[in-house]
């Protein structure tokens, strides 16, 4: 029993001290942001040493799972707001959330030459579908409607909507063709800042509200020094080169701490 | 309570679940009729179609569906051809695609009840002069009556129970092919918790009340044969 307990104690004391020297850091990342944060990620290991392990899902989503003791130390979200009710549920680290990023929101098609550089295939009408992830749920989904609220569309194009549960669902239902277009996230149809296929309108920013993208600690990582540096990397210039190649509009450099 | 867009949901529902156990019966019959008396060599790789939608996920189902329904896909083309549109975003769509995914629910107890026909009887009809198809009609599928419960109860109740197709396929539009289970999962995504439960909970109680009397009558079928 004694040899039992030593042997417990002994495991206990090497347990704890190879979470104290970590170089593992669990993250929680939108879906939106997953093609980033990998690049990001193996940079991030060159650099530092530090691994990322990258669990990818809808801000909706995640929040629920870290609300129910998921493991994740990092969180980077495709929104302001999830991470904030995280602070205030005491699951983040109050003064770690900064913004990363903001979205870009697109009109795109898969056809070529099918979407103008100004929307007024919009104002056209001659589509059957129109893809757009829930405004419910979905802040790019929201940002849509906001646009067409502002055309004066949202009367004549209601009845063509197609809803995705998120924009990855929206980008699906343009890619495949089965919606002639959609609103979605200029990093899902670009990269190394050129439009990888079809044809888009980028949105103007003062049409719709910024999409602030957040990072925040969570708490379960509040004593993982790779979970920190994580979140500083994400500020640093590197990362965010990447993040401006997948189409990402950055941060003011006074907003980032 | 439940508002108007939660009620459209369920009629929504009820009538897609009706028409695909409808469409399935008359698909499923010959179907399954030929599976329990074939002995060539395509029963094997033809029940394994059959049962396929029971192991794959709905995302492989919808994802497929989604690309072979659409502009490019076969299906799509065949369909625009036709002047029909394309399938995905319509209540058409979610049709075809909930025939696929109840199969085997409406297959595979038909057959069974099929497979487990004394064909004796058979037999004794057509020597009493019944044409193949008479006796089919007025001894085979009396005699399955079990197993046409069973099939109409669970391919009835698969469709209401469907999600992850609809989802991929549907598009969410209301009144066209928002259903409940979608219409549950937009209301928890959106936190509206309580209205959630209001449909949730109900889906719960019709299952059960669904499954008890299938197996209710079942046995009561059972039973009254011997």
């Amino acid at each position: 029993m004694k040899l039992f307990k030593q042997t417990l104690l002994a495991a206990a004391i090497a347990f704890s001290t190879a979470s104290a020297w970590a170089d593992e850091v669990q993250v929680a990342v939108a879906s939106n942001f997953t093609k980033p944060l990998e690049e990001i990620g193996s940079k991030f290991k060159a650099a530092t040493g530090h691994d990322i392990k990258v669990s990818a899902g809808a801000t909706g989503k995640l929040y629920a799972q870290i609300e129910n003791g998921a493991p994740f130390e990092v969180f980077i979200s495709a929104d302001s707001k999830t991470p904030k009710k995280l602070v205030e549920a005491k699951q983040a680290e109050a003064d770690s959330q900064f913004t990363y990023a903001f979205g870009t929101l697109v009109v795109w098609s898969s056809k070529e030459g099918y979407v103008d550089d100004k929307g007024d295939v919009l104002k056209k009408g001659e589509f059957q579908h129109l893809a757009i992830a829930n405004p419910k749920t979905a802040p790019y989904g929201e940002a849509g409607m906001a646009v067409m609220e502002k055309l004066g569309l949202t009367a004549a194009i209601t009845p063509k909507l197609v809803t995705g549960e998120n924009i990855t669902q929206t980008y699906d239902f343009v890619s495949t063709g089965n919606a002639e277009l959609g609103f979605v996230a200029l990093s899902q149809v670009s990269k190394a800042n050129k439009l990888k296929s079809g044809s888009v309108w980028v949105v103007p920013q003062e049409m719709y509200k910024p999409l602030a993208q957040d990072a925040v600690l969570l708490t379960k990582g509040k004593d993982n020094a790779a979970a920190k540096a994580l979140l500083d990397y994400l500020k640093g210039e590197d990362a965010q080169a990447i993040m401006t190649s997948y189409g990402y509009a950055l941060p003011k450099k006074a907003e980032v701490k | 309570m439940l508002s108007p867009s939660d009620w459209s949901a369920v009629w929504l529902t009820f009538k897609l679940a009706s028409l695909t156990t409808l469409i399935l019966l008359l698909i499923g019959t010959p179907l399954a009729w030929h599976l329990a008396r074939t002995r060539r060599w395509w029963k094997a790789p033809l029940s394994a179609v059959v049962a396929l939608p029971i192991v794959l996920p709905p995302t492989v189902l919808g994802f497929y569906l989604l690309i072979t329904m659409g502009p490019k896909g076969p299906i799509g083309q065949l369909t625009s051809a036709l002047g029909w549109g394309t399938l995905p975003f319509t209540f058409t769509g979610l049709l075809v695609a909930s025939v696929f995914y109840s199969l085997p629910f409406v297959v595979q107890p038909i057959q069974n009840a099929f497979e487990t026909l004394d064909m004796r009887l058979m037999e004794a009809a057509s020597t009493l002069r019944a044409k193949p198809l008479d006796a089919f009609f007025s001894v085979a599928l009396p005699m399955a009556r079990p197993g046409f419960l069973t099939a109409c109860i669970l391919g009835f109740a698969h469709t209401v129970g469907e999600f992850g197709v609809v989802l991929m396929i549907g598009g969410n539009i209301p009144d066209k092919t928002r259903v409940v289970s979608v219409q549950i999962y937009d209301h928890v995504e959106s936190m509206e918790y309580a209205q959630a439960h209001w449909l949730a909970g109900g889906m719960v109680v019709f299952s059960f009340i669904v499954l008890l009397l299938m197996y209710t009558l079942n046995r009561g079928i059972r039973m009254s044969k011997i």
